[in-house]
Order: structure tokens, then sequence, then C-alpha cells
């Protein structure tokens, strides 16, 4: 390394400097403190028996009941609204790609969902699967209280989610749909290849890391999913997440250990699913330089 | 320089004089968002009548006990010296005082506070043999009726389910089955009732003896599964109670004295055949049992004026303003005279039995896990079709037992 590199290097790091340091500030002394905090028995209502107690939290959230089953209605909400968004995504990509009409306002169209406030789309379902005031019912016939049981009530928060957010789907899939080279999907063409060949032998492999992408960001988010749930169920009918369980621990009993235990097991949980996600696809995420 | 100085000072000095006098102290009251505004009236008249030392400032809080909790422990744990008074649901008692976010009522406060209350509303304000509230509102559940299609109220649960099942399609009795703190409620009504308890004298251990026990999860499981009850029994809350009674399919209810006003309002052909009676006993020769209800006034332990909070909330429960919430909000009174007075009467035209049924009511465990200990029960007992007594006793025994010992997740 000669001596320019090595000070272009040095300025590179004094330029990221404020942000390292303004992300450490905000992020990483949190998460620390969440970390220390779930080692000690401490309930903000009991504040005189404060007591050190390794990880016996841990202890107790895992050989708990409560906490697998929260942790399974996370996944299935996480899998079934992420499975659905990632193909219903990818065809309003495939339609915003091709459109030649109204380019614009289709897009624009298609966003409109996703530019509405969580809390207010998750009340606006509820209110429209509500048996008195909704109108599902009467469009499908039926006689339903769809928040009232188990999986009735999942189909509505995995509804809502799709929703709200296949549009960012989409609009990151479409990203990806533009990098694919015309001229490549031009020769195959020539050369013979059909629609389905094309997509599947062409565009599609060549999306493999803006599908991860996606994948990612939205399976990151799908598990931390805490709004819809709360204004929909507030967790009734065992439709609890892990988030809810979070909450309830930490906001209603006040106990500020447990509840930082709960907190950090699911920042562990989320790191998982990104380093499968990552490792799944076989793609290192930030492509490293290529060696000369 | 110093001259300048010294005068500001003296300025300073004279401004806080004066503010001092023409400027009352803000008291922040917490409490629910009351619809008729009697407690903004009770508000108005007490700071009136203080001669300028103090104004009360509602500061309304949501109207689910749960949420107004919530709002309510963020505040006190991070020591808010913005509240003074606090309008507490009376199973908050224990947990504030233990965590040492109200004050303890002492001397002639609490002999004031304590004035003429009927003992169970008092009992709610305790904790640990000290008052920490004065009983401002109360209210307990009597049983609602259709005099058009029984001719005098059942006095026992047998005798309301059999009553019920005769009469078929309209025989429907309307209760609280769903997992939430009501089903709670309904089960320390029907053990008290049966001359159970759930903690023992101590409040740290489960006692729910045995035989009480059984008896009243057998009563829970045969008011499910009988065709007398509600299909929807298992999402079933006070208000879809009311509601479904108002549209005339039900014969009869266990619920709080609102429906009285809401049925006259909303459904005055089921109103003109509403009748009202004690909650039915569980054995014929033991009066039932009720769980009291209702908001005691606290005074925050972070509030900057103790002494002028005591004094607003002795003056807001006062017998004037109990009489306001009464007649116009119709928030039962806690104090026990006032179920002779005339407006009252009028508001509660069933007041002699409310009277005896509060009278005789019993508290929700006194403990500050009480929020824990009422998970426990009702995710133990929901839902109530699937209660096998014998078995459940234990269950219900060992899950209350692990809630005390604040062990794990909820």
């Amino acid at each position: 390394m000669n001596a320019s590199r090595r000070s272009e290097r040095r300025l590179g790091w004094l330029l990221c400097a404020p942000a390292v340091a303004a992300l450490l500030l905000v992020t990483a002394y949190p998460i620390l403190y969440a970390g220390w905090l779930s080692l000690f028995r401490y309930d903000l209502r009991f504040p005189g028996e404060r007591a050190f107690i390794g990880l016996e939290n841990y202890v107790s959230i895992l050989s708990s009941e409560v906490w697998w089953r929260a942790l399974g209605n996370t996944l299935i909400i996480t899998v079934g609204s992420v499975a659905v968004e990632l193909l219903l995504g990818f065809a309003l990509a495939l339609l915003m790609h091709r459109t030649l009409v109204a380019r614009r306002a289709v897009r624009a169209t298609l966003l409109v969902p996703y530019a509405i406030i969580t809390v207010v789309a998750a009340l606006a379902w509820k209110f429209a699967f509500d048996p008195v005031t909704g109108f599902v019912n009467g469009l499908l016939g039926l006689d339903t209280a769809w928040l009232t049981q188990r999986w009735s009530a999942f189909f509505v928060i995995i509804f809502t989610e799709i929703w709200k957010t296949t549009p960012f789907m989409a609009l990151l899939l479409l990203a990806g749909l533009t990098l694919v080279p015309h001229d490549v999907l031009q020769a195959a063409r020539v050369d013979g290849a059909g629609p389905w060949r094309r997509l599947f032998g062409i565009t599609l492999p060549l999306m493999k890391s803006t599908f991860m992408v996606a994948l990612l960001f939205r399976s990151l988010d799908a598990f931390r999913i805490f709004d819809t749930v709360y204004v929909q169920t507030r967790g009734a009918q065992d439709t609890g997440t892990v988030s809810i369980l979070g909450y309830n621990t930490l906001i209603t009993r006040l106990n500020l250990g447990l509840g930082s235990a709960v907190a950090v097991l699911i920042f562990l949980c989320v790191v998982l699913i990104a380093v499968f996600i990552v490792r799944g696809f076989g793609a290192p995420l930030f492509a490293r330089r290529q060696r000369p | 320089m110093q001259g300048l100085a010294g005068a500001l000072f003296v300025l300073a000095l004279f401004g806080c004089g004066e503010q001092a006098q023409t400027q009352p102290t803000v008291l922040h009251w917490y409490v629910f968002n009351e619809p008729s505004g009697s407690f903004a009236t009770a508000a108005r008249r007490c700071a009136e009548a203080s001669n300028g030392a103090y104004q009360v400032k509602l500061m309304p809080l949501p109207s689910d006990a749960d949420q107004q909790r919530e709002q309510l422990v963020r505040r006190l744990a991070a020591h808010d010296r913005a509240i003074d008074l606090i309008g507490m649901d009376v199973i908050w008692t224990p947990e504030f005082a233990r965590a040492g976010w109200i004050l303890p009522w002492s001397g002639m406060l609490a002999a004031q506070a304590a004035e003429r209350r009927i003992g169970a509303t008092l009992d709610s304000a305790r904790y640990d043999h000290r008052l920490w509230a004065v009983p401002f509102t109360t209210n307990t559940q009597l049983l609602w009726y259709r005099t058009d299609r029984v001719d005098h109220p059942p006095a026992t649960w047998g005798e309301m389910l059999a009553m019920a099942e005769i009469l078929g399609r309209n025989g429907t009795i309307q209760a609280q089955g769903e997992r939430y703190e009501g089903l709670t409620v309904f089960f320390v009504s029907l053990l008290a009732s049966a001359g159970g308890a759930v903690l023992d004298s101590t409040d740290s251990h489960a006692e729910l003896q045995t035989a009480p026990t059984e008896r009243a999860l057998s009563i829970m499981e045969s008011l499910a599964t009988s065709p007398a009850s509600d299909p929807a029994l298992s999402t079933a809350r006070e208000d879809q109670g009311r509601i479904a009674f108002e549209t005339g399919d039900s014969t009869f209810m266990l619920n709080y004295t609102y429906v009285w006003p809401s049925a006259r309002q909303h459904a005055p052909e089921v109103a003109a055949h509403m009748g009202w009676a004690r909650w039915p006993a569980v054995d014929r020769d033991r009066p039932s049992r009720v769980t009291i209800g209702g908001i005691n006034l606290g005074v925050s332990a972070f509030s900057p004026h103790p002494e002028l909070a005591f004094r607003a909330a002795l003056c807001i429960a006062s017998e004037e303003n109990q009489r306001l919430a009464a007649a116009r909000g119709g928030l039962p009174p806690t104090i026990d005279t006032l179920y002779e007075d005339f407006e009252v009467r009028a508001a509660f035209p069933f007041a002699d039995i409310l009277r005896a049924t509060l009278r005789d009511a019993v508290s929700r465990p006194q403990t500050p896990l009480y929020n824990d200990v009422s998970l426990a029960i009702s995710h133990t007992l929901h839902p109530l079709r699937d209660i096998e007594p014998d078995r459940d006793v234990k269950r219900l025994r060992d899950a209350v037992n692990r809630a005390l010992r604040s062990e794990g997740l909820l």
C-alpha cells in the first residue's frame, strides 16, 4: 500500500467518523444497555429487589411455553406474508416494468398502500373485517367474526401486512428488473428463447442479489411486526408475536430485566434470520473488491 | 452594576410574591374521560371553594382500564412530577402503594376519607393496614332480567339455569366469558359466593379451597355448556352482553349498573320490562358476594403539592360531588347514606339492592401482582366450556402461585 492510498484511506475513515459515532450513540448504546439490563432481576414496581442474576431471565424465557408459542406465531406471520408479498411484488414489478401507457400513474397508484401509516391501515382493515361495520362479510356472503378465531385472525393480520408492504417489495424488485441488460434479453430472443425461458434463464438469475435484499428487508421487518397485531387483536386468540410479548413484559408489567432479555432474544433471532438468508442465497451481501 | 442586580432581585421577589397571590397552584388530576362532565364540574367547584388556593386540571385517560394503567405507570415509574391526583381503579391500590408511587393517608385525613364510606369501598383503598386513597365512586354487578318472561328473579345459579333452559330460545343468559380481566371478576364473584377466596390471609399464596373452587368452576362449566348460554360467550365482554340484551333476545344478564340508563336510551321497549335483583347466590342459604369496582382518588408521591392534593381529593370525593357523579354520570357513590338521597335514587331505582350488594362486596385479590394473577386465572379458565372442575382446581392453584412468585413470562 503506497503512501497516497494510505492517506486516502485515513481520510475515508475520518469522513465516516461522525456517522459511526452517531450510530454508536443511538444504536449501540441502547443495545448494550438492554443486554446489561437483561442480566438483572429488575421490576420497576419493586425497585428495592433489583439484583444481578446472570442468565436466569434467559433460562426462564427459553423454558417458557409462552415464548415458543409467540415465536411460532411470529414465524407464521413472517413466512405467510413475505412469501405472498414476494410473488405478488414480482408480478407487480413486471407490470410496472412493462407498462407503456400512463407509466407514472400506475407506479404512483401502486405505492398508495405503502404510503399509509401502518396503524391506520390496520384499523381500516379491522373495520373492514368487522361483522357489523365491515364490507368483507357482505362481499363474500359470510357471517364471520374474523378476529375472534385464531386462524381467521391470522388471515386478517397477514392480509393487512401483504396489502401494506407488497408495493415496497414491488419497488425493490422493479429496481432489480431495470438492471437486467436489455441486449442480453434481445439476444436470447433471437436465439429462440420463449418468454418463460427468458424469465427463468436470464431475468431471475440476474436478479438474485435484488431478491436477496428484498427478502432480507421484508423478513426482518415482518419478524418484528408489532403495530398490526397490537391494533387488530392485541395478541388475543393466540396471535401474540414476540414483539407483543416484549411490549407486555416491558411496558405493561414494567419488568425491565425480563423484558430486556426478550428484546435481546428478538435481536438474536433477527441476526439469525439475516445470516440464514444471506447464506441461503450463497452471495455475500456486499460484493468484495475484486483483486487484480 | 450591583445596583442593577439588586433592582432585578427586588423585582423578581415582587413578581414571585404577586404571582403566588393571584395564580392558584394547578393540580393535575389524571382520570378516565368521564363523558357526562361530572368530574370536570366537581373539579371546578372544588377550585372555587378553595378560595384561590388551587385549580384542578383534568388530564383525561382512555376509557379502557388497562390503557389507563399503562399510561400512568409509565409516568409514575419515571417519577413524573406533573401528576398530583390519580383516579385509581380499585385494583391498582396494592401495586401503586407497594411501588411507592402514592402517599398513604393518615390521621385526620384518613378519618375524613373514611367518613360514612361503605366498608367494602374502603377495603379497596387499603393495603398493608394503611389507607392509600379516598373512595370516590364504586360499582358492582346486579342480575338484570325480563319481568315479562319470568315472574320472579332466580335466587341461585341453579335456579337461573333451569329457568333459562325452560324458556328456550329467548332464555339466554349474558355473562362475561372472554379471556380478559372480566373473566377473573366473574370467577372471583362466584368463588366468594361459594365461600372461598383466591389468596390466603397473608395475600402471598393461593388459597382456593377445594370445595368452593370446584363449586365455582362447575357453575362456570354448566353455564358454558348449557343451551341457555350465548354462543359467543367465549368472546363476550360487558358491552357485548349489554348490546345482546338490548336486542331483546336474552332474559338474564349479569352486568354493571350502566346497562340501566343505556337500555332506557337505546331500547326503551326492553327497559320497560327490565327487572333487577341481587346477583344469584351459589347456595340458597348464603347471599352472593360480588366483586367491587370503582375509582379511588390517590395522591402521587411525586406531586410537588401533596397537602393541596389531599385537600382537593377530599373535596372531589365529597358527598356533594358524589351525588353529582351519580345523578349525571351514573356512577354509584361510596357514601352509604347517599343511597337514601332523592337524586341518587332517581338515577338508581335499584339503590337498595345496590347498597346491599356493595355492603357484602368482595375485593379482587389484593396483591401488587394482581395483573399477573388475573392473567393466570383468565388464561387457565378460558374457554369456560372446557373446564373440568376436579382437574382445574389444582391447575388454577399452580397458575396463581406461579404468578405470585413472579416467575417468567405471562
